[in-house]
């Protein structure tokens, strides 16, 4: 049981259940559910509150994120919430004290996002599996102390009042509709992203990697080049999230940067379905709608966050769209 | 008065003691993680929520049973314990088979579970337990004071790290212990029941945990989150250690909280991270841990 801890190739991001392939299956029927969700996207604002939809894209795209990591590349990282709140501090700072626009503001925190990146992921790739997370958890877990104790930060306070701003200098962002669909264009922007990267080269030799290392190191893949940059990509798209998150709630404070919420990205992964394309963002809207809901009771949310979690690991391990994938490909 | 290194000595050795006071806390900690790693190759994420309940089941005892600390220290942590191995036999015992993330996964959960309903019914205010009659007051040894409860919480965690030491590495039953790690399909065929080795384990490790929220609670308060911060230290400092070897864990411990002490006298900001610190350079020179085996 011990003997294979840290040579045994993941298996805990398998796709059990992986979106068919583009040219596979019926590509029409693809299209038309896609284009069919794009509709929703576009007329859900009017039936629902707007920052509520906005608040679930960023944490899709956070999940996204993270599960470009655990899903294809086998890699559980435990510490991405300091990306998603490194890049909201930034994008706050930037926008409320030195006044730049909130594209611009974004677009700082993601660059320090993939800066922290770059460096987590070069100590982390050094140890592998559960250590891996461990490392992740611990580095994440000194951002954290650097949020509290950094000058500008705000301390337990956070960065609030952040202004919405104009974007590029034109479109008032204190609309929330225009603040919804300008959220709604970087999440798509980001999971497409994702997605060409799945299915190029490069994201075939992540998912070599994921299902036997060994194998793809003797194949001549520099091994270490791929994980880091997917750890850099992975962390940057985080920051997106985050720094968007910053600019939609005017805020940046502690939770976006503490364990548990690294803990919650794991979660909604784990949920929708790990490695599937989908099932992160599922998984993103089920756990902030629960959490608006358990907000205005009596039930605490981190028993009801944790009892999911157990249930998760224990009895559907494939999450909801991987369960659905699997239920689909059994009676094809 | 005398003067080292231009800080007070009385300043300098009261942190040094508080930090081996710490070190004593995340030495027992990372016993237990390491002793739990061994046979059941999960990360117990719960070890911190553990540690929680040993403390709390101290102070309940105490408030609704009259029952004292003595009693405590040996009752708690055998309460704990038998609390993990429930867990480990309903639920745990599932995910063997499975890659070990899983395992950390579901502990990650658990800890969730057990902080959120101490956090709902407890609030985050820390309840307090009195230091037992015998062992208030303290010391002076001269260059400084020493209050004789942390010298007993280190004395402890001494007694108890090399008395788990020896039983791992030097007794009969540690050598199973150690065989079936390595193999357990061949000691289960010389006839030792390798399932119920697993259990009492996890057991012992999580009751290893519910000992150090016993001795913690008269010195911290008893709080439903004591046990959440010290968990990723202590994540830190098994990083650090590496996983090899349980000496490894309890040197690395002890070494870690001292180091921390130095760092509040000399240059407090960066105390909280000094441990996320050490466990860079580490990485970067020795991936493996200072004591662990490169694999």
């Amino acid at each position: 049981m011990a003997t294979h801890s840290q040579t045994a190739p993941s298996r805990a991001a398998h796709p059990q259940a992986e979106a068919p392939r583009a040219g596979q299956g019926s590509p029409a029927l693809k299209w038309a559910a896609l284009a069919a969700l794009l509709v929703v996207a576009l007329v859900a604002p009017f039936q629902l509150y707007p920052v509520f939809l906005a608040k679930a894209l960023c944490f899709a795209l956070f999940a996204c994120a993270f599960n470009l990591l655990i899903g294809y590349v086998g890699l559980l990282s435990f510490g991405h919430a300091a990306f998603f709140g490194s890049a909201a501090y930034v994008t706050a700072h930037a926008v409320k004290v030195w006044g730049l626009t909130p594209e611009l503001g974004i677009l700082l925190g993601v660059a320090v996002a993939a800066l922290f990146g770059l460096g987590f992921g070069f100590l982390a790739i050094r140890r592998q599996g559960i250590y891996f997370a461990m490392v992740t958890l611990a580095l994440s877990q000194m951002v954290f102390f650097l949020a509290l104790q950094l000058p500008f930060t705000g301390g337990e306070d956070g960065i609030q009042a952040v202004p919405r701003g104009y974007l590029f200098g034109v479109i008032d962002l204190g609309d929330n509709l225009a603040m919804y669909y300008f959220v709604l264009a970087v999440f798509l922007a980001g999971f497409l992203l994702i997605y060409r990267t799945i299915h190029s080269p490069f994201g075939q030799v992540l998912k070599a990697i994921r299902e036997n290392e060994p194998r793809a190191v003797s194949l001549g893949y520099k091994v270490d080049q791929y994980k880091l940059a997917a750890f850099v990509m992975s962390a940057a798209l985080a920051g997106l999230a985050g720094g968007t998150k910053a600019i939609v709630f005017q805020l940046a404070s502690l939770t976006d940067i503490t364990w548990q919420m690294s803990g919650e990205v794991v979660l909604m992964t784990l949920l929708g379905g790990l490695g599937t394309i989908f099932g992160p963002v599922v998984g993103a809207f089920l756990v902030v709608t629960l959490q608006n809901y358990l907000a205005g009771t009596q039930l605490p949310v981190t028993v009801v966050t944790g009892v999911i979690f157990v249930v998760c690991v224990l009895l559907f391990r494939r999450g909801i769209v991987g369960e659905i994938g699997a239920l689909l490909k059994g009676r094809g | 008065m005398m003067e080292l290194l231009g800080i007070p000595p009385q300043v300098l050795f009261g942190q040094l003691l508080l930090g081996l006071i710490n070190g004593s806390f995340y030495a027992l900690l990372s016993l237990g993680l390491a002793v739990i790693f061994g046979m059941l190759n999960v990360i117990n994420f719960a070890h911190g929520a553990q540690y929680m309940l040993g403390a709390f089941a101290a102070w309940m005892l105490l408030k609704f049973a009259g029952i004292n600390y003595w009693v405590a220290l040996v009752l708690a942590p055998v309460l704990v314990g038998l609390i993990g191995v429930v867990l480990e036999k309903l639920m745990l015992s599932r995910l063997y088979k499975l890659d070990h993330l899983y395992g950390l996964l579901l502990t990650f959960g658990l800890a969730l579970i057990i902080e959120g309903m101490f956090r709902h019914w407890y609030g985050v205010s820390g309840q307090p337990y009195p230091i037992p009659q015998a062992l208030a007051g303290g010391h002076n040894l001269g260059f400084m004071f020493l209050p004789t409860y942390r010298g007993w919480v280190v004395a402890v965690s001494l007694v108890v790290c090399f008395g788990t030491w020896f039983m791992i590495e030097r007794t009969r039953l540690g050598a199973y212990l150690r065989a079936a790690t390595e193999n357990p399909v061949l000691v289960q065929a010389f006839g030792i029941n390798v399932p119920v080795m697993i259990t009492a384990t996890y057991g012992f490790g999580v009751a290893l945990a519910g000992l150090a929220g016993v001795l913690a609670a008269p010195i911290y308060q008893v709080n439903p989150l004591m046990g959440s911060h010290l968990i990723i230290v202590v994540f830190a400092v098994v990083v650090i250690g590496g996983m090899g070897s349980i000496l490894g864990a309890v040197l690395t411990g002890f070494m870690l909280g001292i180091l921390e002490g130095f760092t509040k006298v000399f240059y407090p900001e960066a105390s909280n991270i000094v441990i996320f610190v050490v466990m860079a350079v580490v990485l970067l020179i020795k991936p493996a841990g200072l004591f662990g085996r490169e694999k």
